[in-house]
């Protein structure tokens, strides 16, 4: 069975030149689509279920990395393996050198095609590697080599992306937030709110709620930024809308379709655990 | 720089605070050497008199004037504080001085008791006068020098302002997601990639030249974003629609250049990119009631959805604008940002029209 690909890419012209020169490059593959927007790539990843992923980093409604990330907690594992990712991208030297220090993937726009040549053999080597009709065991083993790659992937790209913020990133890195200015829900009131209370951050649409044991407050900060501004030793992402407090974890529950969900010590939810961050909570 | 952090008595005020003394004991000889020529009165007593009252007047309203006014820039104290100083100055220095100048020659020069008025006035006339014009001279000094500095400033800052300009035309993403499909365009379509190497030229070198002329014809202005609108349209397919609407009799119409680009790069860039079915885009120059009327409306996704935090200084842009219409128009020029009926946002940019148009 020739491998499949999907092109998620929002510029006409460079999704059609990309598709060309993958033709070129590996006559073998068949682009089953292409798609414009980071929501149509996770519906249509999901549908058709390709071997491989092209992602343009700069995506509208939802970009290359949040379309990666929703992927990745939604793949269905059991009908398929994890495909092989790669970001299009056609500037982001941050991001750019990050991937360059690893064994992963990312192609530069415009797609030349001596570099092209290089991705499609990574591929094809990361696809023959693959289990065919592995094993349960050799599947799990597959599915964590790749998850570990993705996440690799999504980190440096996203440390690219917040880098390329004007170096905001790199300075709130310097001094790690002590005290967040943030609204009551629902309140015209600000609350200066000690870091050192709060429990966890949960993105939702617009704004995160940032919840401490007995309190809830908004901020607008995006994720992405307000990460660069905690302390990663203390605040853990366990999901691509979550951010805990890794001291007031208190278990790690696995549910009958095996995702994870954890309870914090003095709030009522569970939290979700996404699979890319799974690993944080295998038993030592 | 933050004016509240300097400190009271750094080098700086020191040095220059020693250079007025040294300029009030050159003035002092000069007020004694006059007054032993013309009241033949004793040479040595006379310096004794003049730089004592000189160099308290000078240490009193020196040190005064840096613990009053503290840490601005020009350190001197505003409003009634200034003219106190100035006159306990005068005081200290008369009596003090006068003190020490009788202590020096054993016999009081101006003997209270006895009033002796026609002396006692020309000291005091002197003193007065004196201490005065030097505070004048001083304060004259310490501002002119503070001009300087700001003048200083706000040419770094006009510097600044114009790189960032620059940054922000230039964007890379812009840049290399052009050349990309530039580079697509060649091999499949070589006429449509010479007409987009054209607008692309056009581009940059106004974006590259364009800050340093004063004002171009708003024809130049559409024709500029035309450029800009057409390469985009390239790159954006189908999810890019614009029009420019320009009336004939405003086409002579002169404006600072790239006056809208930011405008309508911010309608593509938070308007039309994030919106997956794209839009979009209108820019419409008209005449109301004597002013010029511009429109840049476009149906992206709206104002409250942007979230500037996350594309890199997109206020950028807006501000930009509105300094550079107060610069040339003061508070005749004016801008505003309202979510246009259609969603999305409209900016309404509203200008004197110069008297012959």
């Amino acid at each position: 069975m020739n491998p499949t690909a999907l092109i998620a890419e929002d510029e006409p012209l460079l999704a059609q030149a990309l598709k060309a020169e993958l033709a070129a490059a590996w006559p073998e593959l068949q682009v089953a689509a292409i798609v414009g927007d980071g929501h149509s790539a996770v519906r249509e990843a999901l549908q058709l279920l390709p071997q491989v992923l092209f992602f343009d980093i700069r995506m509208p409604g939802l970009d290359g990395l949040g379309a990666a990330a929703e992927l990745a907690d939604r793949w269905p594992t059991d009908e398929a393996p994890m495909p092989q990712l790669v970001f299009v991208t056609a500037y982001d030297e941050y991001a750019a050198r990050a991937f360059e220090t690893q064994a992963i993937d990312y192609v530069l726009k415009p797609v030349q095609p001596e570099r092209l040549r290089k991705t499609v053999l990574r591929l094809q080597q990361a696809l023959a590697s693959q289990p065919q009709h592995a094993k349960p065991a050799a599947a799990d083993e597959a599915l964590e080599r790749t998850l570990a790659q993705w996440r690799q992937l999504l980190n440096a790209a996203g440390a690219g992306a917040g880098a390329a913020n004007g170096g905001s990133a790199a300075q709130a890195a310097t001094a790690p937030l002590k005290m967040i200015a943030a609204s009551e829900a629902g309140g015209a009131t600000v609350r200066m709110v000690p870091i050192d209370q709060v429990l966890y951050f949960e993105a939702a649409d617009k704004y995160i709620r940032v919840l401490t044991a007995t309190h809830e407050y908004l901020i607008r900060t995006p994720l992405k930024q307000l990460l660069t501004q905690l302390d990663p030793e203390i605040f853990w992402q366990v999901h691509r809308a979550v951010v805990v407090r890794s001291a007031a974890i208190e278990a790690v529950h696995r549910d009958e379709a095996g995702k994870l969900h954890l309870d914090l010590k003095g709030r009522p939810e569970k939290i979700p655990v996404s699979r890319l961050y799974g690993h944080l909570f295998r038993a030592m | 720089m933050s004016v509240g952090a300097l400190p009271r008595f750094r080098a700086e005020n020191i040095r220059s605070m020693l250079r007025h003394g040294l300029i009030t004991v050159a003035f002092c000889c000069f007020i004694a050497a006059a007054l032993a020529i013309t009241q033949h009165g004793d040479w040595g007593a006379q310096m004794v008199y003049s730089l004592s009252i000189g160099l308290i007047s000078w240490l009193f309203i020196d040190v005064g004037r840096l613990l009053i006014s503290g840490h601005r820039e020009i350190l001197w104290p505003t409003g009634p504080w200034g003219y106190l100083l100035v006159a306990a100055g005068v005081l200290a220095g008369f009596f003090g001085g006068n003190a020490i100048g009788d202590a020096w020659t054993h016999q009081p020069l101006l003997n209270f008791s006895s009033f002796e008025e026609r002396r006692l006035a020309t000291t005091i006339i002197i003193t007065v006068t004196a201490t005065i014009c030097m505070c004048f001279f001083f304060y004259s000094l310490g501002r002119s020098k503070y001009m300087r500095s700001q003048i200083e400033q706000a040419q770094r800052n006009a510097t600044e302002a114009r790189l960032k300009l620059l940054e922000a035309q230039l964007e890379p993403h812009m840049l290399f997601n052009t050349l990309a499909n530039l580079r697509v365009l060649i091999t499949i379509d070589p006429p449509r990639a010479v007409a987009m190497l054209d607008r692309l030229n056009n581009y940059l070198r106004m974006t590259l030249s364009g800050s340093r002329a004063l004002s171009h014809p708003l024809s130049a202005e559409f024709e500029r974003l035309a450029d800009y609108l057409e390469l985009m349209s390239v790159r954006m397919g189908e999810r890019l629609h614009y029009t420019l609407d320009l009336p004939a009799d405003l086409r002579d119409t002169p404006v600072p250049p790239l006056l809208l680009q930011p405008l309508v790069e911010n309608s593509i860039r938070h308007g039309l990119e994030p919106k997956v079915e794209g839009g979009k885009i209108a820019v419409r120059a008209r005449q109301d009631a004597g002013r010029l009327v511009i429109e840049v409306s476009d149906t992206g996704v709206g104002l409250g959805a942007t979230q500037p935090a996350q594309s890199g200084g997109s206020g950028f842009g807006l501000e930009q604008v509105r300094e550079r219409l107060a610069t040339v128009y003061g508070d005749q020029g004016r801008m505003s940002l309202a979510a246009a009926p259609a969603g999305g946002t409209c900016a309404t940019l509203s200008l004197p029209l110069p008297p012959h148009a």
